[in-house]
């Protein structure tokens, strides 16, 4: 990959171990390596798709990028900057920089707040410097930039389908501004019609505002459409990783191949 | 197909009634089931296709909350009209269910045995030897450990391995037809394909009939007979798999054919409903 100088994050060796189970009084059980030593590179504006079954790992990895899963060993240099050892106090600053989209979109919005709560809260933290006023036309912009209108402020989760609420789950990752966001699988609750709309939308925001995704999935064909670069997940280990037309066209790993023959074709 | 159908359904339709509040769930649905036969029902989320099955043996609440209308015929016997006592022995012998999440179909506090041995003692009371049965019928799925199994706890077990424990359970009293309502949703594309191809090999050995609940058209083309495409509560489009989904001739049809990401066939932006349906 002809990556420029400075790739926007830069994995290295990334490791989350969880302790084993107390099998017998005192003795533990190995430990569980959800992530064992993985490295990739995430280019500024691109989008690199992390495929793999349950368990594979990918969702620690998302996870493990934005301190929701701690890291055992290795580094995170984001711009070069190695953010893996920051205390959460330090971490503050990148949490406006990078963003996560969750699966499901009906478990990832209070569903006690509308919509206006939702969207103010990162705003109450990241901008303290705004105005209720600004953050409220702050907040209708965000809807706006999801393709869904300002009316619905003052709404609440429920009032909305699974592909509203992701586009709401969408606006509340923008409205801090973040260079990087971690999607993991956000479109794999949704039906097939919903899919392509959301994927489109991801799409249009990555071109209009330049934003860069770790896309996390588990179905190869949405993983090819999106990504510019492919990682193939499996057991806590990258078991290959290239461009999607390597990773499909010319699979080098067995597993990969064995991936690519169980999806239904027509 | 032959002359007559294992289940006939006419003019099926579900009402749901909260407060003064009216939903028809599914309305003017009519197909034949024939023996041996895969039917896949496709469609979004809100389309009708699992309340339409659940209504076949009226798992649903009852009335005046859900009203079931039309004819429903499973070889020749009208199932409409049948008291709860006699439904309930069609349920699960006749025609037997499984779900998407296995997880939570299954009851978390029995082993696995003891609950299709429950089956097995409701539907076939001249058995004697249960344990022999369970173990006969995890052994049908393909399960090399039946013992294992059949002692376990369901939150011990992997998702695969749950939902062959339920199709375990759902055939063990060898059903004339099996509901499989998004049966490989939850799961991952290589469990998926190991739990249709047991499907595709049960359907053979047994002879018996699958309405196939799914969103997922690829299952579809490789494993379905026949396919019957719903929107808003009814049936717009039925047919042989290979005529629905070479040349649908619904706009809907086309519109979620085209909707779906195609591996190896990368494209710049994905087509969405709106685009071909024009109006939504």
């Amino acid at each position: 990959m002809n990556a420029p100088a400075q790739p926007l994050l830069e994995v290295r060796d990334l490791s989350v171990h969880y302790p084993g189970r107390t099998t017998w009084l005192f003795r533990k059980g190995p430990p569980k390596k959800a992530v064992d030593g993985i490295s990739f590179v995430v280019p500024r504006g691109k989008t690199v798709g992390v495929v793999g079954e349950s368990g594979s790992g990918k969702s620690t990895t998302g996870k493990a990028i934005i301190k929701l899963a701690p890291l055992t060993s290795g580094q995170l240099l984001y711009e070069g900057q190695d953010i893996g050892a920051l205390s959460d106090a330090a971490f503050k600053p990148w949490r406006k920089k990078i963003q996560m989209i969750f699966q499901d979109p009906y478990n990832s919005l209070n569903p006690r707040a509308d919509i206006l709560g939702i969207l103010s809260e990162p705003l109450e933290i990241h901008f303290p410097e705004l105005t209720k006023t600004d953050r409220e036309a702050r907040c209708a912009e965000l809807l706006t930039s999801v393709q869904l209108s300002p009316d619905f402020l003052r709404r609440y989760p429920h009032e909305f389908s699974g592909g509203q609420r992701q586009r709401i789950g969408i606006a509340r990752a923008l409205a801090v501004q973040p260079e990087l966001i971690i999607c993991d699988e956000p479109v794999s609750a949704l039906d097939v019609s919903v899919q392509a709309e959301v994927v489109n939308l991801l799409q249009d925001l990555q071109a209009k505002l330049g934003l860069t995704y770790l896309f996390i999935g588990h179905d190869l064909a949405v993983i090819e459409h999106v990504s510019d670069h492919i990682l193939v997940m499996s057991q806590g280990r990258v078991v290959e990783q290239g461009t999607p037309a390597e990773i499909l066209g010319a699979p080098r790993e067995a597993y990969t191949r064995r991936l690519l023959a169980a999806v239904p074709k027509f | 197909m032959s002359a007559a159908p294992l289940l006939k359904v006419r003019d099926l339709g579900v009402t749901f009634r909260t407060g003064d509040r009216v939903t028809v769930a599914s309305t003017e649905v009519s197909f034949d089931l024939a023996a041996g036969e895969v039917l896949a029902v496709v469609g979004e989320s809100g389309s009708g296709k699992s309340v339409s099955a659940l209504a076949l043996t009226r798992l649903l609440p009852p009335a005046p909350t859900c009203e079931v209308v039309g004819t429903i015929e499973l070889a020749g016997r009208a199932l409409t009209g049948l008291t709860e006592a006699a439904l309930s022995k069609v349920r699960g012998k006749d025609i037997a269910y499984i779900f998407q999440e296995p997880g939570t179909s299954l009851n978390p506090v029995y082993t696995i045995g003891f609950q299709i041995g429950e089956a097995i003692g409701l539907h076939r009371p001249d058995v004697t030897d249960v344990r022999a049965a369970v173990l006969a019928a995890l052994r049908d799925v393909h399960i090399d450990d039946p013992a294992r199994v059949a002692d376990s706890y369901p939150h011990e077990l992997s998702g695969g391995m749950q939902q062959r424990a339920m199709i375990a359970m759902a055939l063990a009293c060898d059903p004339k037809i099996l509901v499989a309502d998004e049966p490989t949703t939850a799961l991952d594309v290589t469990i998926q394909k190991e739990i249709m191809d047991l499907l595709a090999r049960l359907r053979r050995e047994r002879g018996m009939s699958i309405l196939l609940i799914t969103h997922n058209f690829g299952i579809v083309a490789n494993f379905a007979d026949h396919v019957q495409v719903m929107r808003k509560g009814r049936i717009v489009e039925q047919g042989p798999t290979a005529q629905v989904m070479g040349s649908p001739a619904h706009e809907y049809t086309k519109g979620l054919i085209a909707c779906i990401p195609r591996l190896g066939q990368r494209r710049h932006r994905l087509t969405t409903l709106k685009d071909e349906l024009k109006v939504s």
